[in-house]
């Protein structure tokens, strides 16, 4: 990749250019905007590919693929479009329903229902997203994001039930206690990360399974279990403690605006702050870190916490907002989609935000597809793996797509740094 | 010690520092005592003062071998904290791994007093429980040996898992035959394999980062498969049939011992085979040296002319025949039947597995068989209605590696360039 970026253009014939063809140019160059698209893009070809060979009525068709082309193509495009057509009227806005509202027939919360559930989706993952993107500013891979939220769950919903407090009061409590419980889950490896070297991947994993069982653990347990209910689920929160939302089926709540305030809190923590600026210095070089006068270790501990709490907050924003009740599978897959969210947010406060918005977007119209024509939601799952391998692989897009090195290539691949 | 050869014995002393009082042997030494104590008095006071009978037979009948259990929970205790206190004092060293094994040994066995008390445990079914789960521990982590000695990390070894165990129940279904199954279990760990080798040794992408999104992308493929072509139609694609387990005439009447490792499907065998074949490549063979050499120096072994790259190529792919493999375990031998997301973090048991046994075949084999016995033990206390939680036995593998990495008994080092991808310069 260096030595394409440093192939000489031309100096005299850059000023003869249109301003078009230059705009056309750098649009075809691998920058991060074209990446992401073509990522997206070539993640939803492998999904289309994927949902036709596993459709029989359709494959049915290909066998007689060379007398009549035809039947298989169009059998196939259907599919697809079909498929893709519910993906985005699920999770942006579907053309009927607005119809529906401006006709009378229909309301005004069928036409936003999908806007709302792609940022209930996302609001959890904004919070492990960025858990994830800060500790890998300053230099750690915190895959315990998972772990971190599923203690955030049960700290939170805990106090959302075991507490009476006022409403508002009972609520930031709740929260508060949810990002305390992520941050002692997460100040576990990084002392150890600080006062022993022990490498922060191997300890968050295991901690991420350490968690999920005790959870299933304490939702068996007397006070915390629903006496009501003969199956692994907790008492419910109390209406004081929730996020409140919108009317009825809408699901949207406080949540994402909490989301948006934290990432601007977090962006100014990185970029702002003498902290940020601390751990950007030790991601980037930590010896040099040190010869300058940080401590490399209280850095590595703090920063734990901070992307720890983090992860809870976000694990006792989906209790308090959509799951009321603590279940086995409350926390979901938050923590390892937080870590997709970061990657392709590359590890930039806003970015991640939008990123969140984006696999929150696929799992709602992934819902829709799946009641509409059957189509698993595991499809959105491949959909957000394939698209996170080719923006952690540029040159592979790169190749893939004849790009020009970018002028200013910030795409430079995360060389890992083994255990 | 052999820096200055001109040195003789008493200068070398004094130029080493002191060592502190609470060194490694003094530090496990203390810890065997205080669970020495914990199975003493509490596991003592808390057994019933009834006969528990391990018996050789799979139920209550037939030889077995009785204590009293509380009697039992008591001794064994004070053995261990007998152990412990031999450690305490300093003396002896020579035998630091025999006595802490011992003192582990006799903590489990107090556990087991308690906890078997007034009932019974057949022992031939712990071991065959145990070896059957730890069965897919075992190839899980051979095949992170395989490609982290050679400098690349396998965090993919749960995708591996889960693309073996569906690609064993599609093709052995549609084959009719456990052996074609096997191989394109074989082969779906290396599709996964050649994924993470190709991103991570071509395109450098950090390993962590493609083994964690390569897990997700085999939870998904294989999640909408299943849904797609397996739940519709479980007779045409998802009803592979079941290894056979094959008795090995003579040593198969042995008993104990007979039942659980002659008396046994193919991928025990394969495992246990594995084990030993690997660690005697590692050691012995050109491949093994170049293989330790790439993970720990890639640039001196490439300076002599060996192919980095290419080596971690073949390590990274043979990792994957053997994670593969490992998969066939859940649908050819555990459950009959592919499910969506079947192996439940076992992936991840067998990275705890590789890493608590230091990077080594036999260390991995004898972390993947402690970890069998945990859950295993666990399943058995889940039956028997015990008042200890079978999550927290399940948690074992998962802290007991999180205390390994962080040294509190013993510092494991992974080879020094395991995770750092090779760029020629």
């Amino acid at each position: 990749m260096t030595t394409e970026t440093a192939a000489k253009p031309a100096p005299p014939k850059h000023k003869e250019e249109s301003f078009l063809s230059l705009f056309l140019k750098n649009l075809w160059s691998a920058n991060t905007f074209t990446v992401t698209a073509l990522s997206i893009f070539l993640a939803l070809v492998i999904g289309a590919v994927l949902i036709v060979i596993s459709d029989s009525a359709v494959l049915s068709k290909f066998s007689y693929f060379t007398s009549r082309p035809s039947d298989a193509l169009n059998a196939s495009w259907d599919l697809i479009s079909a498929a893709y057509a519910d993906l985005f009227k699920g999770a942006i806005f579907d053309p009927a329903a607005f119809q529906a509202w401006f006709d009378g027939t229909g309301t005004w919360q069928a036409a936003f229902g999908p806007i709302s559930e792609t940022l209930t989706y996302a609001t959890p993952l904004v919070f492990t997203g960025l858990s994830v993107a800060i500790a890998f500013r300053g230099g750690l891979f915190n895959i315990g994001g998972q772990g971190q939220a599923v203690i955030g769950c049960v700290l939170g919903g805990v106090a959302g039930f075991a507490f009476s407090l006022p409403p508002g009061i009972h609520l930031i409590v709740a929260l508060l206690f949810g990002a305390i419980g992520g941050a002692l889950w997460g100040f576990v490896p990084g002392l150890l990360k600080a006062r022993t070297g022990a490498h922060e991947v191997i300890t968050t994993i295991m901690l991420n399974y350490t968690a999920a069982l005790l959870l299933s653990w304490l939702i068996e347990q007397k006070g915390i279990h629903d006496p009501a209910r003969s199956d692994a689920i907790s008492k419910a929160i109390h209406s004081s403690a929730e996020l409140p939302a919108l009317p009825s089926p809408l699901r949207v709540h406080l949540g994402i605006v909490l989301a948006v305030l934290v990432t601007a809190g977090v962006a100014w923590l990185i970029n702002r702050s003498s902290f940020g600026f601390e751990l950007r210095a030790v991601g980037v070089n930590p010896p040099a870190a040190k010869t300058a006068g940080m401590s490399v270790a209280k850095t590595y501990t703090l920063l734990m916490v901070v992307a720890g709490g983090l992860a809870g907050l976000g694990g006792a924003v989906q209790v308090l907002g959509t799951a009321d009740k603590l279940t086995d599978q409350v926390a979901g897959n938050i923590g390892f989609d937080g870590l997709l969210v970061a990657l392709l947010g590359r590890n930039k406060p806003w970015g991640t935000l939008l990123a969140a918005i984006l696999y929150g977007a696929l799992r709602a119209g992934g819902n829709l597809m799946q009641v509409d024509i059957g189509i698993s939601l595991e499809l959105v799952t491949v959909l957000q793996a394939l698209i996170v391998i080719f923006i952690a692989a540029p040159a592979l897009v790169k190749a893939i797509f004849h790009l020009r090195a970018a002028r200013s290539a910030r795409l430079g691949t995360s060389l890992a740094k083994g255990w | 010690m052999s820096r200055v050869s001109t040195a003789t014995v008493e200068e070398l002393t004094v130029v080493d520092a002191p060592e502190p009082f609470w060194n490694r042997e003094r530090r496990l030494g203390a810890g065997i005592t205080v669970i020495g104590l914990i199975a003493t008095f509490v596991f003592g006071s808390l057994a019933e003062s009834k006969t528990a009978r391990f018996t050789l037979s799979p139920d209550a009948s037939g030889a077995a071998i009785s204590i009293n259990g509380q009697v039992g929970a008591i001794v064994f205790g004070l053995i261990a904290v007998a152990l412990g206190v031999v450690m305490l004092t300093g003396k002896a060293r020579r035998w630091q791994t025999l006595l802490l094994s011992l003192g582990i040994l006799a903590f489990v066995l107090s556990f087991l007093c308690w906890q078997v008390a007034g009932k019974f445990l057949p022992l031939v079914d712990t071991l065959d429980g145990s070896l059957e789960y730890a069965l897919p521990l075992i190839l899980g982590a051979l095949a992170g040996v395989l490609g982290e000695r050679s400098g690349v990390v396998n965090v993919a070894i749960e995708g591996q898992f889960l693309m073996g165990a569906f690609g064993a129940a599609l093709v052995g279904t549609l084959a009719t035959s456990v052996w074609a199954g096997l191989i394109s279990a074989m082969v779906g760990g290396v599709i996964i394999a050649a994924m993470l080798a190709v991103l991570a040794i071509r395109f450098l992408v950090d390993q962590v980062v493609v083994g964690i999104v390569l897990n997700l992308f085999a939870l998904g493929i294989t999640g909408f498969l299943y849904e797609r072509l397996m739940q519709p139609n479980a007779l045409k694609y998802n009803q592979p049939p079941k290894m056979p387990e094959w008795k090995i005439p003579g040593l198969g009447d042995i008993p104990v011992i007979g039942p659980v490792l002659f008396h046994a499907n193919l991928l025990v065998w394969l495992a246990l085979i594995l084990v030993p074949v690997i660690h005697f490549a590692l050691k012995n063979t050109r491949w093994g040296l170049r293989t330790r050499a790439v993970g720990e120096h890639p640039t001196a072994a490439d300076t002599v002319g060996v192919r980095v790259r290419g080596l971690r190529y073949l390590n990274v792919l043979l990792g994957g025949l053997v994670a593969g493999a490992g998969g066939a375990f859940f649908t050819l031998v555990s459950t009959g039947a592919f499910n969506k997301n079947m192996t439940n973090g076992a992936g991840f048991i067998a990275l705890a597995a590789l890493i608590f046994g230091r990077w080594t075949p036999f260390g991995a084999l004898g972390a993947a068989l402690f970890f069998g016995f945990t859950q295993k033990l666990a399943y058995f206390l889940g039956v028997a209605g015990s008042p200890v939680p079978n999550q927290f036995l399940n948690m074992l593998p998962y802290i007991a590696t999180i205390i390994a990495v962080a040294g509190l008994v013993g510092r494991v080092r992974a080879p020094a360039a395991d995770g750092v991808p090779y760029v020629k310069s």
